[in-house]
């Protein structure tokens, strides 16, 4: 049993860094509505979190991690560009089997609106690098942004792009969706409307939209062999940030429109190397944060023990537009962040 | 100490069990006028426990009966990492039944689990929420889901009657257990193409984590050669 008054220092002690870094501390409700996190997270959520009613309240969760919280609360204040620091227990069911606790601190640094993003990103980067590098762990990056790009690249129908994004973060179905879209379409039985009652809240209207969809799509030509395979070269690059950088401008020959992601990418790696990261020897993997919580959707990283492979990330943070606009609408404000596990910590024995 | 064996206390799958275990010459009668829950067998040292057959699962977890009959459904659903808390002794040859994912008939846009997720992205988008599929066994649905990648779904609490969730519009599909068909043809129902969870039958089980002594054990080796189970 790793000791609980360690893991409370250590939790302090990140949290006075994260002041320090210009983060006013704040605390939210541990009971959170579970409504708003089913909603946005869907029923792995349920799977994840512990779940209990209140016969008033409804059904509530306890809190499995603090973003949606914060962000609610963010956007309630109404305020434009702020950075919260934040320090508290969740909880997560783990996997059948496993020893790791059910409940643990967690301590996050949240920055809303930075004057730009790329700057925002490297900002966060570089304060969890600061902390967290000169103990040994390693860090790992990746971009969802340019994943997103190479998808929304692909010449086919908006349908089919749709459908592959939407898939991102289930590796296994997007493989299966890709898969499809790029060979013609097996000849499917005219379906002719059966007499069959309408029941339910699905109408026969929408059945017969999607009826017209499925027949608009059997025309779509198929995803080119040579396109396919430049999502498979994109998804499978794991180098030196510099290296995959110039791999990817190769490919924006093929594929224009990766460019801006692209560019974003490079500019990040100038803010992140300003700031005093080395960026000849930072990790970049496109497929990392893929199997993460799906509101990451540009700049991911991770901080890691290297000889401890059995144990999750130490850090985890990366920018998650996403959800504030699930949250927030389409003018809610751009975030980035990430938590440490300051119980990791204890127990890797890192704690000064 | 006694062997305990979990029962069914009621229905067909009641007299199943009674009727399985009494034609392999293991006397199996409720007392008094059946509404009794005792019940006895023909062998010494084997105490019969009557119970609800969803509940069998638990008490075999917990080691409170030695040994028990209920459907490989319940047991996976119930159960966490159920292979470490029970083993399967022998599927019994009936109460067949098939944990399915069943849509409405007029959809006839949908045939597959790919059908299905297409769907529920279109669904929440038309109607603002998740698509809803009823069940009771939220642990064995949502696995497979995930597994098969579908999103954009939520499940819905359904203890019974989960055919007619559809009709009273608190659920666009459900996933049940259905051993014919025919309730589910009744209510318009038709199952995915590729949407079987689970192939379910009743099956005698024995717990991991129970206290076996040498008159339990006696007591089983007796019990599965009288059925014809040993060896």
């Amino acid at each position: 049993m790793t000791d609980p008054v360690a893991i409370s220092q250590e939790a302090q002690r990140f949290v006075r860094a994260f002041e320090g870094a210009g983060a006013e501390l704040i605390d939210t409700d541990v009971l959170q509505p579970a409504e708003v996190l089913l909603d946005l997270y869907g029923e792995d959520m349920r799977a994840r979190a512990f779940v209990s009613s209140d016969p008033l309240r409804g059904e509530v969760m306890l809190r499995p991690d603090f973003t949606v919280p914060v962000v609610q609360m963010h956007l309630a204040g109404g305020a434009s560009q702020a950075r919260y620091t934040y320090q508290g227990k969740v909880f997560r069911q783990q996997a059948d089997g496993s020893d790791r606790p059910a409940e643990y601190q967690q301590v996050g640094f949240e920055l809303f609106n930075g004057d730009n993003p790329v700057d925002a990103d490297a900002e966060v980067f570089a304060l969890f690098d600061r902390l967290l590098t000169p103990m040994g762990l390693r860090a790992a990056t990746g971009d969802i942004g340019i994943l997103r790009a190479a998808v929304m690249g692909l010449e086919t129908s908006e349908n089919r792009r749709a459908a592959l994004l939407r898939h991102l973060w289930r590796p296994r179905r997007f493989r299966a969706l890709l898969e499809r879209f790029s060979n013609p379409l097996p000849a499917r039985a005219p379906v002719s409307m059966i007499d069959a009652p309408e029941i339910g809240l699905r109408s026969r209207a929408e059945v017969e939209a999607r009826l017209a969809a499925q027949a608009e799509d059997a025309c779509v030509a198929a995803i080119s062999a040579g396109q396919a395979e430049l999502v498979d070269i994109i998804l499978g690059l794991k180098e030196e940030a510099p290296i995959v950088l110039s791999h990817l401008n190769d490919l924006v020959v093929d594929m224009p429109a990766i460019a801006p992601a692209v560019a974003s990418f490079s500019a990040r790696l100038d803010a992140l190397s300003a700031r005093g990261i080395d960026v000849e020897t930072l990790a970049f993997e496109a497929s990392y944060g893929r199997t993460a919580l799906e509101y990451y959707d540009g700049f991911v990283f991770g901080f890691y023990a290297p000889d401890r492979p059995d144990l999750p990330p130490v850090a985890t943070g990366g920018r998650y537009d996403a959800l504030t606009r699930a949250l927030g609408g389409s003018e809610a404000p751009r975030a980035v962040g990430g938590v440490i596990r300051p119980g990791l910590i204890v127990e890797l024995g890192l704690a000064p | 100490m006694s062997l305990k064996l979990g029962v069914p206390s009621k229905g067909r799958l009641m007299d199943k069990t009674f009727d399985w275990f009494t034609r392999r010459g293991v006397d199996m009668r409720s007392s008094g006028d059946g509404r009794e829950y005792v019940a006895t067998s023909g062998i010494e040292g084997l105490e019969l426990v009557l119970l609800s057959a969803g509940e069998i699962p638990r008490e075999l977890g917990a080691g409170r009966i030695h040994i028990g009959v209920t459907g490989t459904d319940v047991v996976r659903d119930r159960l966490p990492s159920w292979d470490t808390q029970v083993a399967e002794i022998a599927p019994l040859g009936f109460g067949h039944a098939e944990l399915l994912i069943a849509v409405p008939r007029f959809w006839v846009d949908v045939d597959t689990l790919h059908d299905l997720d297409a769907v529920a992205a279109a669904f929440r988008r038309t109607h603002g929420h998740r698509l809803r599929i009823a069940t009771k066994y939220h642990r064995l649905v949502r696995e497979f889901l995930r597994a098969q990648g579908v999103a954009d779904y939520r499940l819905v609490d359904s203890q019974g009657a989960t055919e007619g969730t559809v009709r009273n519009l608190t659920a666009e599909a459900i996933a049940d257990i259905t051993s014919t068909g025919e309730t589910l043809r009744a209510n318009h129902l038709k199952p995915l193409s590729d949407g079987v969870i689970l192939k379910s039958q009743a099956t005698l089980f024995k717990s991991r984590k129970a206290s076996w002594d040498t008159d339990t054990r006696e007591t089983l080796a007796v019990l599965l050669e009288r059925v014809g189970l040993s060896g």
